[in-house]
């Protein structure tokens, strides 16, 4: 640059060096010719190298045996599979805990986001200090915690914890039951796609009559009523005998459960409906809480807990019927029940109907080791612990950015329109902090995929574990074996900002 | 007839407190705990949590911990917590790593110079700023690195094998981010730049690394780093690490950077061009001073990152805080139950300070540069 | 301590059951107050406000002219005193406050428009999920309003491509929509360009001719000697002065209207 400003200024035309179309070109020859250089340095250096190692280059080794062990695949693995086959076990592995991740680390980064902006003091200092530790420690040494210090300390198979549903933790992993459908199951797993599918269909039109016509159809405000009322039993009748444990009066005689659920389904349909969903509200919130503290405070006495959850049942209930009696009546409301249920009940319909058996095969103990079940190795656990933890830290503070960004004048407007909460959020609100909130989350969700290659260091064999780790030591293709796993992960980067563009384009809020 | 509703007062009223139970203590618990009756379940529903998940972590932690000066007899006894002898014991080692003890003085020395000298550059009003950086990114590197490796003025030599602990963690992130911030600039420019080739190859640098892990790139400078060079070169362990951990980082800074040259707005670009002030100019004198300061925040974090993924050097072998702990934890002379959770909490602890000092920092700066920009 | 002229004093000892009965009062409020922590905002106000009437509230600012008219609208709580918007006395219920911001529609300084939703959408968006009118009359009563504001050529575009006076007009076409009978007007105009102002205004003025019940927070002293049948004077959280606009101008009482007029007028 110097010799540019030598010469600058006083003999204008006079000199190639002064015309900007030239001189662009001149430092574009200078730096495309040196990175040439420098790559045809590195070629020839490596060539010398690999010579000199006598190795060969090429992809041809992926179609040799591979003749290791892989701990965990999806699908069949042997000795005998070849490299490619690693290469996809690999690849499998990351997608997997990178699916799993993802979805956990999206409720509970919500969850703290939302917390963290909550008007109660408690709450949204307890998000606060969960996100400010969790941010400010690395992942790595995280993972090497919940892997090494949590899951690796677990006692060993013959004294596993015992959690509920026949799950078992262990130093070996978590054991759950194997589901094993029969033939028929086939029925059922049809039937689901396609319930979902109409209640979608049914809420879709539902809205668009309600919004053509002014009110939703009669049909579905019928069905809604009377779905209503079989949910509430349905509720009524799970959190009735379940209270039946606690109580010892109950437990005696079952149909007691059954037949208050029928009366507060029956309520549900009268002018008393606030107060059979009341005692309903007591029944759920009692069980929930008792049962959650006898598993906490296991020191404390069942009297004193039972009185707790008591209490608090009745606050509960308090706020269900306060809720209800001063709420304005709520004509027209959104029929979620009814799509819950058709999603719900018809398959379970056709689960009763065609004798579609779905069995579990339980872990069972033996002497030295469990029978049956799947056994879900602790580097796996450990990795979707460490990665849904560390990145709902993030992802909840792009929650609370995008709904801070939505300005507080959007919800003012929308309340002096007479719009109330549920329609406030759904209709003003959460469409504009989506928009915020997505292209971060976006970027939150390739991160956690890129840190699932964390998991090679704990010993969960994803692609850079499988790939980078045991499949270079064994061939020696440094290039390729690197060069195949940074395409891997380039994919997943081209792909998620393909997204993002088409999302960003879509969405834009058009301006002047 | 409209004055029929005139109720005009005739003296001003003077402000009162608010009426009791909407102000003071009592008003802000009702306010922010016990709002509505939800609330007050969620507040019981949260206090139950701490109830049942703070009395563990400070028994661990601090009531039945084993405190310096202990013994692993202690740590080994039944319901012990956190055993904060064995830290105390093996605290050099996790500090210096494998640096010789009667050498300690070297790193300590580098230790204090580094901290007499960004402290002032942290605080915005401190003086003498150019020299302070000019001393800060290029002298003390240099005698940081010669003081720690010797083999000059009668030190010893102490390989870099031997450095570890905090020590190395902290000269992994310095000098990847002292490297990784001209790198970065440049790249940001040449990405903004109408060269077309230049702006290609900016691109292709920048996505490239941001779209692979760290830890391919740390593999990929471990092992293709020397075939990449002259046959017969061998390569620092260290180096290579640095090496990956700069590329990587610099295509993170470009990206802050740029952000930084997007902010600035197009007034600024011209009024430097109708000045006549050629490109490098330009950028030198009115573009990158007000560009980079609005980006400091922005490096701060970058930095913070960098400053947690250096843990990931322990994968390649580098003996950094997170690896010295990791190894600590098989000493036999201290095995106890809590061992390896005791050296994970330590090295948490020390990796949240700096962190979260420096992210406090970045937000009060960030806060400073608004104020500054409205005004 | 707090010396009032002699109506409040009247009113203020009971006899404001008569004022809910009473439909030609729109709006009551008495002896109000609001504090936001320690600070008190509002110092008991008192203000009636007849169906038909057009309010201009002046004073300078900080001097709680829009939190007065955000409490009518319980965009804010007070802590004391009442308010009485078409006969339903403003409380923490739900129901009453749902009825009450059914019936007054509520203007911005920063128009509040929605970004997300075209003009269109902004303005069927509350009939449709509030009144549960259908989307064709409701589009239909829309673009009956935009004509009004005389921007019906913008229905399709977003909030974000219309200018700033034409975005205030929307905002008030959007509130129109619901078909309110009291309108409150938060300086409409002091976001906006000079040139963009008098556009605003007209509607406004169309408005008050139509004989529409409304409260101005303004500064447009034109406007308020054209169009309001009382100006409202206001400092430290209190009114020390209400006249007609004519007296207002011509002869303020308090010294500090004078001030403030010599301010505003140059």
């Amino acid at each position: 640059m110097a010799v540019q400003d030598n010469i600058g200024g006083s003999a204008p035309r006079t000199s190639l060096l002064n015309d900007p179309v030239f001189r662009g070109i001149l430092y574009q020859i200078i730096v495309g010719g040196l990175v040439v250089a420098f790559f045809y340095w590195i070629i020839v250096n490596t060539a010398q190298n690999l010579a000199a190692q006598n190795k060969t280059t090429g992809f041809d080794f992926l179609f040799r045996t591979a003749g290791f062990d892989i701990s965990f695949t999806l699908f069949p693995w042997s000795r005998t599979s070849f490299y490619w086959q690693a290469f996809l076990a690999g690849l499998l592995n990351t997608l997997l805990v990178a699916v799993i991740g993802i979805f956990f680390a999206t409720l509970l980064g919500f969850t703290l986001g939302i917390a963290r902006l909550s008007s109660n003091w408690l709450i949204a200092r307890v998000a606060t200090v969960y996100i400010e530790t969790i941010r400010n420690i690395p992942l790595l040494l995280q993972l090497f915690f919940w892997y090494f210090a949590v899951l690796k300390a677990m006692p060993a198979v013959r004294n596993s914890f015992e959690l509920p549903l026949d799950v078992f933790i262990n130093q070996r992993g978590l054991m759950v039951p194997r589901p094993l459908p029969d033939g028929e199951f086939i029925w059922v797993l049809l039937a689901i796609a396609a319930s979902v599918i109409a209640a979608i269909a049914v809420g879709i039109w539902a809205t668009r009559e309600r919004t053509a016509t002014g009110r939703y159809p009669a049909l579905v405000v019928q069905a809604a009523k009377i779905a209503d009322a079989v949910v509430t039993f349905l509720v009524a009748a799970l959190a009735f005998s379940l209270l039946s444990q606690f109580v010892p009066a109950l437990a005696s005689s079952p149909a007691i459960a059954w037949i208050a659920a029928l009366v507060a389904a029956v309520a549900s349909l009268t002018r008393f409906a606030p107060y059979s969903r009341a005692v309903v509200a007591f029944a759920i919130t009692f069980v929930i809480l008792a049962a959650l503290l006898r598993a906490m405070f296991a020191a404390w006495p069942p009297f004193a807990i039972d009185l707790g959850a008591a209490v608090a049942g009745l606050v509960m209930g308090w706020i269900s019927l306060e809720g209800t009696l001063r709420r304005p009546p709520s004509e027209g409301r959104f029929p979620l029940a009814l799509l819950i249920l058709i999603a719900v009940g018809i398959p379970a319909l056709v689960y009763v109907v065609t004798g579609a058996q779905l069995a579990f095969e339980l872990p069972v103990l033996e002497r030295f080791n469990f029978r049956g079940g799947v056994q879900l190795p602790p580097e796996l656990v450990a990795l979707v612990f460490g990665l849904t933890i560390y990145t709902a830290a993030f992802i909840a503070e792009n929650v609370r950015g995008g709904i801070r960004s939505v300005n507080k004048g959007q919800t003012e407007a929308a309340q002096s329109l007479g719009l109330k909460e549920g329609d406030r959020l759904r209709l003003v609100i959460v469409p504009q902090a989506m928009r915020v909130i997505v292209p971060p989350l976006t970027s939150q969700y390739l991160n956690l995929t890129k840190n699932s290659s964390l998991g090679a260091a704990i010993g969960y064999p994803e692609l850079v574990n499988v790939f980078t780790g045991t499949t270079l030591n064994q061939t020696g293709k440094a290039i390729e074996v690197i060069a195949l796993t940074m395409a891997v992960y380039l994919t997943f980067s081209l792909l998620t900002s393909a997204f993002m563009n088409w999302y960003n384009g879509r969405v834009a809020m058009v301006e002047r | 007839m409209t004055m029929e509703h005139a109720y005009v007062r005739d003296s001003m009223v003077d402000a009162r407190q608010p009426p009791r139970g909407t102000d003071g203590p009592i008003a802000w618990l009702r306010r922010s705990l016990f709002a509505s009756p939800s609330d007050t379940l969620l507040t019981i529903l949260g206090m139950l949590f701490l109830l049942w998940a703070v009395p563990p972590i400070y028994n661990f932690l601090i009531g039945h911990a084993v405190m310096p000066g202990g013994t692993v007899k202690e740590c080994r006894a039944e319901g012990a917590g956190a055993c904060w002898a064995y830290i105390y014991a093996r605290f050099n080692f996790f500090i210096y790593g494998f640096y010789p003890i009667d050498q300690y003085w070297r790193p300590n020395i580098v230790f204090a110079l580094g901290a007499a000298l960004i402290v002032p550059l942290l605080m915005p009003s401190a003086p003498f700023k150019r020299i302070n950086a000019v001393l800060f990114f290029v002298v003390f590197p240099i005698i940081a690195f010669y003081l720690l490796n010797g083999g000059v003025f009668g030190m010893r030599y102490v390989p870099t094998e031997q450095w570890g602990g905090l020590l190395v963690t902290l000269i992994i992130s310095l000098v990847g981010i002292i490297c990784s911030i001209p790198i970065g600039i440049l790249l940001a420019l040449g990405r903004q730049s109408q060269l077309p080739i230049i702006k290609t190859l900016s691109v292709m640098f920048i996505e490239l690394w941001r779209a692979v892990p760290l830890i391919t790139v740390l593999f990929m400078a471990s092992i293709m780093l020397p075939l990449f060079m002259p046959t017969g070169t061998t390569v620092d362990k260290l180096l290579r690490a640095l090496v990956g951990v700069t590329l990587f980082s610099s295509a993170y800074l470009a990206e802050t950077v740029r952000g930084g040259l997007q902010a600035l707005p197009r007034g600024q670009y011209e009024a430097g061009a109708s000045l006549g002030l050629g490109y490098w100019k330009r950028t030198y004198f009115i573009i990158l001073p007000q560009a980079l300061k609005h980006v400091i925040p922005g490096i701060v974090n970058n930095f913070i990152a960098l400053f947690k993924d250096t843990s990931l050097v322990s994968i390649v072998g580098i003996f950094d805080l997170l690896n010295t702990v990791q190894s600590a934890s098989s000493d036999i002379n201290w095995s106890s139950p809590t061992q390896a959770v005791t050296g994970y909490v330590f090295a948490a602890a020390v990796f949240w300070v700096f962190c979260f000092a420096m992210s406090r920092y970045s937000l009060w700066m960030e806060r400073r540069l608004d104020t500054g920009h409205k005004r | 301590m707090s010396q009032v002229s002699e109506s409040t004093v009247e009113r203020a000892t009971g006899t404001s059951q008569m004022t809910v009965s009473d439909t030609d009062v729109a709006i009551d409020v008495i002896g109000m107050h609001k504090w936001y922590g320690d600070f008190h905002v509002l110092r008991d106000i008192n203000l009636r406000v007849m169906r038909g009437e057009r309010i201009v509230i002046a004073g300078p600012s900080g001097s709680g002219k829009s939190t007065l008219i955000r409490c009518v609208n319980r965009l804010e709580e007070h802590q004391e005193g009442q308010i009485i918007v078409n006969g339903t006395e403003l409380t923490a219920d739900l129901k009453r406050i749902d009825e009450v911001r059914r019936e007054v529609g509520m203007v911005f300084q920063h128009f509040n428009l929605f970004p997300h939703l075209t003009i269109l959408q902004n303005l069927t968006l509350a009939p449709i999920w509030v009144r549960g009118i259908p989307k064709a009359e409701a589009e239909a009563t829309a673009m009956h309003y935009l004509e009004r504001v005389k921007i019906p050529e913008q229905a399709n575009k977003f909030p974000g491509q219309l200018s700033g006076g034409q975005q205030q007009r929307v905002a008030i076409a959007r509130s129109l929509c619901m078909q309110p009978k009291i309108m409150l007007f938060d300086e409409p105009t002091s976001a906006l360009d000079p040139e963009m102002v008098k556009e605003v205004l007209e509607v406004m003025i169309n408005l008050a001719e139509d004989g529409m019940t409304m409260i101005c927070v303004t500064h447009e002293m034109g406007f308020a000697r054209q169009v309001a049948n009382r100006v409202i004077f206001m400092d430290q959280g209190q009114i020390i002065e209400q006249n007609d606009p004519e007296a207002f101008f011509s002869a303020p009482q308090h010294e500090r209207t004078k001030l403030f007029l010599s301010q505003i007028l140059h």
